[in-house]
């Protein structure tokens, strides 16, 4: 019951959080730092009960599969509720300087809770249909984010993250559509436990769909103008938690929902395209001259790592202790971006506040004005660029590791590659943070510099307490990934 | 005789759809939109879904229609060139192969049966007797809880649209009817009537077709007539008596559904009390679904112009 309770607020809070700040208008930035608060109490509730007696189920309404949804907080679910309840703070903290004007903060304020509470929504259910809701709930605030930023760069941008998302939705909905077909439930259990003839194209179908909702290369194109165009604080939530609800979506199919529907070569596809993406994302990461636009496909080239697990752990490798590594690696590494890419972007938006623009050339000799800011820039690179002591470090070393054991080295190889193109695009807005030349900048509160160092740290300190993060991922997960011999 | 109608609907859906994306301009596609729209929905009562009929005939074809004739309108008056409305043939390509493929698989694949057993048994506990309301208000609450709610970030997204500045200024574009015309004659006909097939809507919807959905999308049409002929004010986004329309109805159904972890769980509806807590979800989710849709229609704040 506690986890129930744990789970109503985290999910209908954000929610009743949005409404509230809709009316209170003024007021809105109060309303969703009380909803943030309960929601952090309620993942601690949520962590702490479910290592103790296991993933929390609740059947909403009573009714359970079929006829009803159930929902399960296991160990990817809570972690990527923790990770984005932090997330949220951290932007909280940053946006209530940043959206000051009536219309900013009046769109701002909704659309951030409701972004929260459908990526909530998506974490913990366990129904195909349930989960489009969520993720249409998803796109939609996250598209209202982007039309907030300026001018009709902004607006183009979301128009064509619109479309391209809306094509994403009907394809996977045609793909859930034959599951209903096949099997006569929606439910990511009952799916499993039966066959259907209609599986392989609907999980075709279905993939294509996430894909383009997760960016994944090359369906990536509309999100490096989404996310540099969005105003920076949205942009973090944008680039660090966003597109993560079409991955895990992938992740419970491909693994959970139809384990047997995958052959060797399709696993290998995936992790190909992600390979594609980190080379094409981190090649054009080299290429820009604005800061934004580097954190954006640095995003793409991120985003590709996750993909690579999946040759890893299904595939020949299943249940092997390879595969387990492969998992917790790639988790612990979408929540370690999650943590370090919200922070670079929080830099982005006290910068840009500062000096009024996100060019390389003009953020010149920032790092005596801001120097806060700049370390935890520099701290968070070096997670992102998987060096030590860094979440991105243990994430890319497990998956590496597995790979090497399980007989794979080239993904592996693809990774280290991702790590160089990861330095080289970060050593230029680097090199010009700490550029011996005086800027000018507008004063900018100590404390609120603090935020993005503090998310730095968090994803720093993910590579030291990567035990922990390795149990949390073990509870429920799928036979596949944990990590007793077959 | 039906297999004939039914042949013929399926062309008239093909030819509409097809003349949409055929190439001869907006205001064309736009009308065969439309056209397409309400083929479709005569499709879902032949299939015996007359609630998704209900509601692709108000929502799919009406207000969307309504939508895409005032994108037209507005390209037109700030003079943008017309341009060709085409499928280019790699997509169709696409389309078509993806069609035929879930076509193929669908008709050989042998269906698992839908949940006629499972809902027809819970029927007597949901509170309802009209299966598709108890699917969606009891049964998949929670679906249709996020759904409402998707409403308003779609209206968040249109807002967000708006220049700082034009906040303070009304939703929608300046509207002038002439006074005493037939526009502002429809405009004091019509709603009352509408109303009244609203209410029915919604009322009728615990043991009929019907439901918040189709009842707010003709409530929605009625204050946009009303509103087209100036006969109520635009209100500013800002407005909080609209705000409160606008929270209303998702803000109670959370608030039931919460109540439901004192009853014995997230979201749930005794049998005794539950038809009373549907009708009180459905009734103020009527007036919110209605008074987001016709704010969605009418646009971003946008400001006016002295001639």
């Amino acid at each position: 019951m506690t986890g129930e309770v744990a789970l109503a607020v985290l999910l209908l809070g954000p929610l009743l959080a949005a409404l509230g700040c809709l009316l209170a208008g003024r007021q809105g930035s109060t309303v969703a730092l009380l909803a943030l608060i309960a929601g952090a109490a309620a993942v601690v509730v949520l962590w702490d009960g479910m290592l103790r007696t296991g993933p929390i189920e609740v059947r909403l309404g009573g009714w359970g599969a079929p006829l009803g949804i159930v929902l399960r907080a296991d160990g990817l679910a809570v972690g990527f509720l923790a990770a984005a309840v932090v997330v949220m703070g951290a932007v909280w903290a940053v946006a209530r300087h940043d959206f000051a004007t009536p219309r900013a903060r009046d769109v701002f304020w909704p659309s951030s809770m409701l972004l929260w509470g459908a990526l909530n929504a998506i974490m913990v259910s366990r129904d195909l249909f349930n989960l489009y809701v969520g993720l249409e709930l998803l796109t939609l605030t996250a598209v209202a984010m982007v039309a907030l930023g300026r001018g009709p760069g902004a607006i183009e941008a979301a128009l064509r993250y619109v479309l391209y998302a809306l094509m994403g939705s009907l394809v996977y909905l045609l793909g859930v559509v034959l599951v209903y077909h096949g099997h006569g439930t929606l439910d990511l259990d009952r799916i499993a436990a039966g066959r259907s003839g209609a599986d392989a194209l609907a999980l075709g179908l279905m993939t294509a769909g996430l894909a383009i909702k997760t960016a994944l290369f090359p369906f990536h194109a509309w999100l490096p103008p989404a996310h540099a165009g969005a105003p920076s604080p949205a942009s973090a939530l944008l680039s660090a938690l966003v597109p993560k609800a079409g991955f895990v979506m992938l992740v419970r199919l491909w693994f959970e929902a139809m384990p047997d529907a995958t052959p060797p070569a399709a696993l290998a596809v995936m992790a190909a395209l992600g390979a594609g993406a980190i080379l094409h994302g981190g090649l054009m990461a080299l290429r820009q001259e604005r800061l934004k636009q580097i954190l954006a496909y640095s995003t793409v080239a991120q985003l590709g790592y996750l993909f690579v697990m999946f040759p890893l752990v299904g595939g020949a490798g299943a249940g092997t202790a390879g595969a387990a590594e492969a998992w917790a690696g790639t988790q612990i590494g979408a929540f370690s971006h999650a943590l370090a890419k919200a922070a670079v972007f929080l830099c982005a938006a006290l910068w840009i506040r500062a000096i009024g623009s996100d060019r390389l050339a003009d953020l010149a000799g920032l790092a005596r004005a801001m120097p806060l800011s700049c370390f935890a820039f520099g701290m968070a690179a070096v997670s992102l660029m998987g060096l030590p002591p860094s979440g991105g470090f243990i994430a890319k070393y497990l998956v590496m590791r597995a790979s090497f054991e399980l007989g794979l080295p080239g993904w592996g190889l693809v990774l280290a590659a991702g790590g160089l193109l990861a330095a080289a695009y970060f050593y230029r807005p680097l090199a010009a943070l700490f550029a011996r030349e005086p800027p000018r900048v507008q004063r900018t509160p100590r404390l609120l510099e603090a935020v993005p160092l503090a998310l730095a740290l968090a994803a720093a300190a993910l590579g030291v307490l990567s035990q922990p993060a390795y149990d949390l991922l073990q509870a429920g997960a799928p036979a596949y990934a944990r990590g007793i011999g077959p | 005789m039906t297999v004939l109608f039914d042949l013929v609907l399926c062309a008239l859906m093909l030819l509409a759809a097809l003349a949409a994306i055929g190439g001869r301009g907006l205001f064309r596609a736009t009308v065969f939109f439309v056209a397409y729209g309400i083929t479709v929905a005569l499709a879902w009562v032949r299939l015996g879904a007359i609630d998704v009929a209900l509601a692709e005939a108000a929502i799919g074809a009406g207000l969307t229609g309504l939508l895409l004739l005032g994108a037209v309108a507005r390209l037109r008056r700030a003079g943008a060139p017309e341009f060709p409305v085409r499928a280019g043939l790699v997509p169709a390509l696409a389309a078509a192969g993806v069609a035929g493929a879930t076509g193929w698989v669908a008709l050989r694949v042998p269906g698992a049966g839908g949940l006629w057993t499972e809902a027809g048994e819970a029927l007597p506990l949901s509170g309802v007797e009209n299966p598709v309301t108890a699917v969606l208000l009891n049964f998949r609450a929670w679906d249709t809880l996020l759904e409402s709610i998707v409403l308003l970030a779609a209206l968040l997204a249109v807002w967000a649209l708006a220049r700082e500045e034009e906040w303070e200024a009304p939703v929608g574009p300046p509207l002038h009817a002439r006074p005493g015309g037939v526009l502002e004659g429809m405009a004091r006909l019509l709603p009352p009537v509408g109303i009244v097939v609203g209410v029915f809507l919604v009322w009728a919807g615990a043991s009929q077709p019907g439901g918040a959905f189709q009842g707010g999308t003709v409530l929605a049409a009625v204050g946009l007539i009303a509103a087209l002929a100036g006969l109520v004010a635009l209100p500013r986004p800002d407005s909080g008596s609209w705000r409160t329309a606008l929270a209303a109805g998702p803000a109670v159904f959370l608030l039931v559904g919460a109540s439901g972890l004192a009853l014995g769980g997230l979201l749930l509806f005794p049998p005794d009390w539950a038809k009373a807590m549907i009708l009180t979800v459905e009734v103020f989710l009527t007036l919110s679904i209605a008074a987001t849709l016709a704010l969605l229609v009418l646009g971003p704040p946008q400001p006016r112009r002295m001639p």
